[in-house]
């Protein structure tokens, strides 16, 4: 509104905003959808070299990380109802508390490597090298895979501290949190893609 | 603009999905720690899927939003289905 009473109309389309997202949700959707079509492939080529490799991984720490996303993921939604809300505090408590959960998982996941690395275990390395055909593939796709996805957490933990300082500035609020809303919808691919990759590493029988 | 007509999902139904989500994911494993054959992977990629579904219905809201974006979200799963079908029809048969 200027001084002389001339409404000034704001550029602004929250629900093209919001398909823009889901768009690009498709592509991370597909991307990870080849590379989950190829590990079926090899593991029904190779099903018992698949289930020997799984047995490397710690099934508890793969449920500790698949509770601690799936927390995050419940924290992130009730972030944007606080917001929605108008509650601003509780929002940033939220998103904190997801963040959090994101470091935990990070943690989680280099102990989990760094334990394989220790024996010898990472990509190109000599042992790789001996391995069975089968054992090679699981490898290669579990690292591969895995490590996508904490890429896709580091990601979304940068995008969810833009969204926590957008908050705090009140450039994030109750009437326009389509920031938000889309650092959630990207956080919960993060755990989307979780769902999937948990039962298919972790528990191969 | 129609800002305020965003359904908001209240704090109680979001808690009650992660229990469900939770339950699910238990309900996974104890299932593979049978050996159940071919079933266990089926069973497995079915929980999954609703668990996949709860998440995409409930905190991504797709339960309230519009119709043309639910069936843009369901024909990405559809058409992957379908490469996944078509791939390994062609690896049986070679």
């Amino acid at each position: 509104m200027s001084e002389k009473g001339i409404h000034i109309e704001e550029h602004r389309d929250d629900e093209a905003s919001k398909l823009g997202m889901w768009l690009f949700i498709f592509t991370e959707l597909l991307l990870f959808g080849g590379l989950f079509l190829v590990y079926s492939i090899y593991r029904w080529q190779y099903p018992v070299n698949f289930h020997e490799a799984s047995l490397e991984l710690s099934v508890t720490i793969g449920v500790i990380n698949t509770i601690v996303l799936l927390f995050s993921s419940m924290t992130i939604a009730m972030a944007l109802t606080a917001i929605q809300k108008n509650n601003k505090k509780l929002a940033l408590r939220l998103i904190a508390v997801t963040l959090l959960m994101a470091l935990i998982f990070l943690i989680n996941k280099y102990f989990e490597w760094g334990h394989k690395f220790e024996h010898g275990l990472y990509p190109g390395s000599d042992l790789m090298a001996l391995l069975e055909r089968g054992h090679l593939l699981y490898f290669s796709l579990y690292f591969f895979m895995t490590g996508l996805h904490a890429l896709h957490i580091i990601v979304g933990m940068i995008l969810l501290i833009i969204a926590y300082f957008k908050v705090k500035k009140d450039s994030v609020n109750s009437d326009r949190f389509v920031f938000l809303e889309n650092g959630a919808l990207y956080w919960h691919l993060v755990d989307l893609i979780w769902i999937f990759l948990f039962p298919l590493m972790y528990l191969i029988t | 603009m129609d800002h305020n007509k965003t359904h908001i999902t209240e704090y109680k139904v979001l808690a009650k999905i992660l229990l469900l989500l939770i339950f699910c994911t238990f309900l996974t494993i104890s299932i593979t720690s049978f050996n159940l054959a071919a079933f266990t992977v089926t069973i497995a990629l079915l929980i999954a899927g609703v668990k996949g579904f709860l998440v995409l219905s409930y905190f991504m809201h797709l339960k309230y939003e519009s119709l043309l974006l639910r069936i843009l979200v369901g024909s990405i799963f559809l058409l992957f289905i379908i490469i996944v079908l078509i791939t390994f029809i062609d690896y049986s048969f070679r």
